[in-house]
């Protein structure tokens, strides 16, 4: 019944080019985090003000991120904007993609941790004369910073792993691209996914390594 | 000198000081005891503009606290203020709580500012916490490391708010010991205080607050010892 015969020996020529693949995974992901922090922010700050406009927007972007299937949120920039005549490459569409629902998972992220700071620290701040920018930057954020950091790590993580969807819109130079062409070409389907799945494990623990060694280094309390 | 003149201030509805008067001279210091809710918090929060008023005014040597024109946060550099939960910065150890201000406020040099903190913090018994994080700190020293963060900014006023109200027992006594260094220096000082003995001792008035006024005021010996009014007599045999 069981008579499939393994050949590593494929995967392993296929190495090289799925390491090349890794390294646009990574930079993709990396790249989504840092526009999705971005956007995070202005979402936060969004929600904060008083025109209910402005709120709307930053609710709806949350809102749908996080209650909507990643692969439905790339499918929509690639094949939805395509349909309005608004081409962009799968590369772009993917990181578009990541990039809106990192930001909806990492407003709602700040925002709970905004939340956890009480405002008696604001008045502490205040109190000794700072302005309330001072208070946010000094006090607030630093606070927040180390509040956030596991979720962000996190996110980061998923990032990497959601990098995968890409192939649905015709990605083919990141590392699951990259070992879908090697599986067409040779039907080594289950040697060269269980490589591919090695690769994006040891990213995601080394992400999670360098952040340990990062929050050793900055959070002294 | 602080003037205040028929305050008000409440909150949504609900009304928390009635048109308060009291005026504390410059090296006066000042207790103001009365029940939860008499608005007595609410007030030394109105003092350096944590909270706004509806109306009436408080002046600081001069300078309109609530006008639109003053600048708050020069204006609270030379009042300190100690709150009951003594909100110490978490992120940074004691010797970078005290130096914060005066580095980012007034913007002294790091070795200035260090040297002022340390000044503070042996002044206040904490000269070997230095470099701990608040987070292993008892209340009672975070409350005192709180005290020398106000003074290390040089303030002319300094407002305490229950600050021994959130602490253990055994550990009043130490700040209370702070405060007192602190009167004997002939710091101005308006204190809000559960501790009606202490009040007695270093206090040159007292005010009783009752239902957002002050219902009575004078020196320690009439109001505490010899009340005139029915209602602090009443008060004080509640908290004694």
């Amino acid at each position: 019944m069981f008579d499939y015969t393994f050949q590593w020996r494929t995967a392993l020529r296929a190495l090289p080019d799925m390491l090349e693949g890794a390294v646009v995974t990574f930079e993709t992901a990396a790249l989504s985090m840092i526009f999705g922090v971005l956007i995070a922010l202005a979402l936060l700050a969004m929600r904060e003000t008083p025109n209910l406009a402005t709120r709307a927007v930053a609710g709806t972007w949350v809102s749908i991120a996080r209650n909507t299937p990643a692969l439905f949120q790339i499918y929509i920039v690639y094949f939805g904007l395509g349909a309005i005549g608004l081409h962009v490459s799968s590369w772009a569409a993917l990181l578009a993609g990541i990039t809106f629902n990192n930001a909806g998972y990492l407003a709602e992220n700040f925002r709970g941790g905004l939340k956890a700071i009480p405002d008696t620290q604001v008045r502490a701040a205040r109190s000794l004369g700072m302005s309330s920018f001072q208070a946010y930057r000094l006090v607030v954020v630093p606070q927040l910073l180390r509040i956030v950091f596991y979720p962000i790590t996190n996110q980061m993580v998923w990032a990497v792993l959601m990098t995968s969807l890409g192939v649905i819109v015709g990605l083919n130079n990141d590392l699951t691209g990259v070992t879908q062409d090697y599986n067409v070409r040779t039907f080594r389907t289950f040697e060269l996914f269980a490589l591919a799945a090695v690769i994006y494990y040891l990213i995601a623990k080394l992400i999670v390594a360098i952040a340990r060694l990062l929050a050793w280094r900055l959070f002294r309390y | 000198m602080i003037e205040i003149e028929k305050v008000h201030k409440s909150f949504k509805d609900l009304e928390v000081i009635k048109g308060v008067d009291l005026t504390v001279q410059k090296g006066e210091v000042v207790s103001i005891v009365g029940g939860s809710g008499s608005g007595k918090s609410t007030l030394l929060m109105c003092i350096n503009g944590l909270e706004n008023i509806q109306s009436g005014s408080i002046r600081v040597d001069g300078t309109e606290v609530h006008a639109k024109g003053t600048d708050i946060n020069k204006l609270r550099q030379k009042i300190g203020i100690v709150f009951q939960q003594w909100n110490a910065f978490p992120h940074l150890n004691v010797l970078e709580n005290v130096m914060l201000a005066p580095r980012k406020v007034l913007g002294k040099s790091r070795a200035e500012a260090e040297e002022l903190a340390v000044k503070q913090l042996t002044h206040v018994g904490l000269a070997d916490k230095l470099k701990v994080f608040p987070g292993k700190l008892s209340g009672g020293q975070q409350q005192r490391m709180a005290i020398a963060r106000a003074l290390a900014m040089s303030p002319d006023y300094m407002l305490f708010d229950e600050a021994t109200s959130a602490l253990d027992p055994q550990l009043v006594g130490e700040v209370l010991d702070t405060m007192r260094l602190l009167a004997e220096d002939g710091m101005t000082m308006i204190l809000v205080t559960h501790e009606i003995p202490f009040a007695r001792d270093v206090s040159d008035r007292v005010a009783f607050f009752r239902e957002g006024l002050v219902h009575e005021i004078g020196p320690p010996d009439q109001v505490i010892d010899n009340p005139q009014k029915p209602e602090t007599a009443a008060f004080l045999k509640s908290v004694v």
